[in-house]
């Protein structure tokens, strides 16, 4: 061929594929080990977070024990099954972009953006309840929830806890805040994973990732499912101690 | 260099992309949901505790939520993450990622532990 020495500088690709990879599969994997490289700063990020939530525990123990029954097992493992269900959901959208079917990649990115609202919806009731109570470390907390439990009916008839000495009870804003440190943090990844499902909605309906080019869907994918992971974690430590 | 030559190369190099299929994804979803509902009702019953030291106690039910909270987290890695299919390459990530993880947790809990030991 002629124009073989042009051919071999800028031979035919997908318009997906970059220039500097020479495969799409060269070009999957070595993003797709770039995404798990920034999936362990996360993992270091969020162990910061869980290191302190395991020494403050310890120290804290009867702190941690009645303030964890504030919270609402109910909403907490509700949320846990949606989050589970949108992290199926969205494994199903990487799947559709596999097979190449628009509609059905449409759909489960839609599926998976409206579970991703109704955990932060489940989230807001929570933070609501706890605001209302006082239970919001700053000025406005009040420890008397554990100074006095009879104080709050509702939850004294479930689990009749003891009073707490004051200092043990003024304790009780370090689990709230760690709650809140932790949950919050996880959220705002939930809020940045459902911007970028939005985008992805948009771009999936122009047929962008279903002519072959997985890539991103994938990677998003390993995302979500990384914010699920976490959750998975937050959810016993945070609302299952010691509800016998 | 022909064409054919480097693609050959490229086909022993690298990993064939592998689709899971709609079922074993069904199915992890089942297990996740079935392990969240046995850690919560767990979380009710009384498991006891362990006095291996005096001022050190293991507590079972964090052990054993914590336990299924790991098996759930390998579920999501391997199937819905896609790691049991992928390179060495990922695999040698992930676990480097865990072990680095629990050896700075490890190196911390270490000090935490031996500071002020059975003084709290």
């Amino acid at each position: 061929m002629a124009s073989g020495a042009v051919a071999e500088a800028h031979h035919e690709h997908p318009p997906y594929q970059r220039h500097h990879f020479e495969t799409v599969d060269q070009q999957f994997d070595a993003t797709n080990f770039a995404m798990w490289l920034f999936l362990l700063t996360e993992i270091m990020f969020f162990g910061g977070l869980f290191t302190s939530y395991l020494i403050m525990r310890n120290w804290y123990y009867p702190a941690f024990v009645e303030g964890s029954h504030q919270l609402s097992i109910f909403w907490g493992t509700a949320n846990t099954a949606v989050l589970i269900i949108s992290s199926f959901t969205m494994a199903m959208g990487v799947w559709s972009a596999e097979m190449r079917r628009k509609g059905l990649l449409v759909f489960f990115l839609c599926v998976t953006f409206v579970l991703g609202l109704a955990f932060l919806g489940i989230k807001s009731i929570e933070y609501h309840e706890k605001w209302v109570k006082h239970h919001v470390p700053g000025f406005h907390y009040s420890a008397s929830s554990f100074l006095d439990p009879a104080s709050d009916p509702e939850v004294y008839k479930e689990y009749h806890d003891k009073p707490l000495q004051p200092d043990m009870a003024q304790k009780t804003e370090m689990y709230f805040f760690l709650y809140f440190a932790m949950t919050g943090m996880h959220a705002l990844h939930m809020i940045i994973g459902i911007s970028i499902l939005g985008y992805m909605i948009f771009r999936a309906r122009q047929g962008t990732y279903t002519t072959g080019h997985v890539t991103f869907v994938e990677n998003f994918g390993l995302y979500w499912h990384f914010v699920d992971i976490v959750w998975i974690f937050l959810y016993p430590l945070l609302y299952l101690i010691s509800r016998y | 260099m022909s064409e054919n030559s480097s693609g050959s190369q490229h086909e022993q190099q690298e990993h064939e992309h592998h689709i899971v299929s709609p079922l074993t994804y069904l199915a992890i979803l089942i297990a996740l949901l079935c392990a969240t509902a046995l850690t919560a009702g767990m979380s009710y019953i009384d498991l006891g505790e362990w006095h291996i030291a005096p001022g050190l106690t293991l507590f079972w039910n964090p052990v054993v939520a914590l336990a299924i909270a790991c098996t759930k987290m390998t579920l999501v890695i391997l199937f819905f993450m896609h790691v049991k299919y992928s390179p060495k390459l990922t695999k040698l990530t992930v676990m480097a990622g865990f072990f680095i993880f629990l050896a700075l947790i490890g190196m911390t809990m270490t000090d935490y532990f031996s500071r002020a030991w059975g003084r709290w």
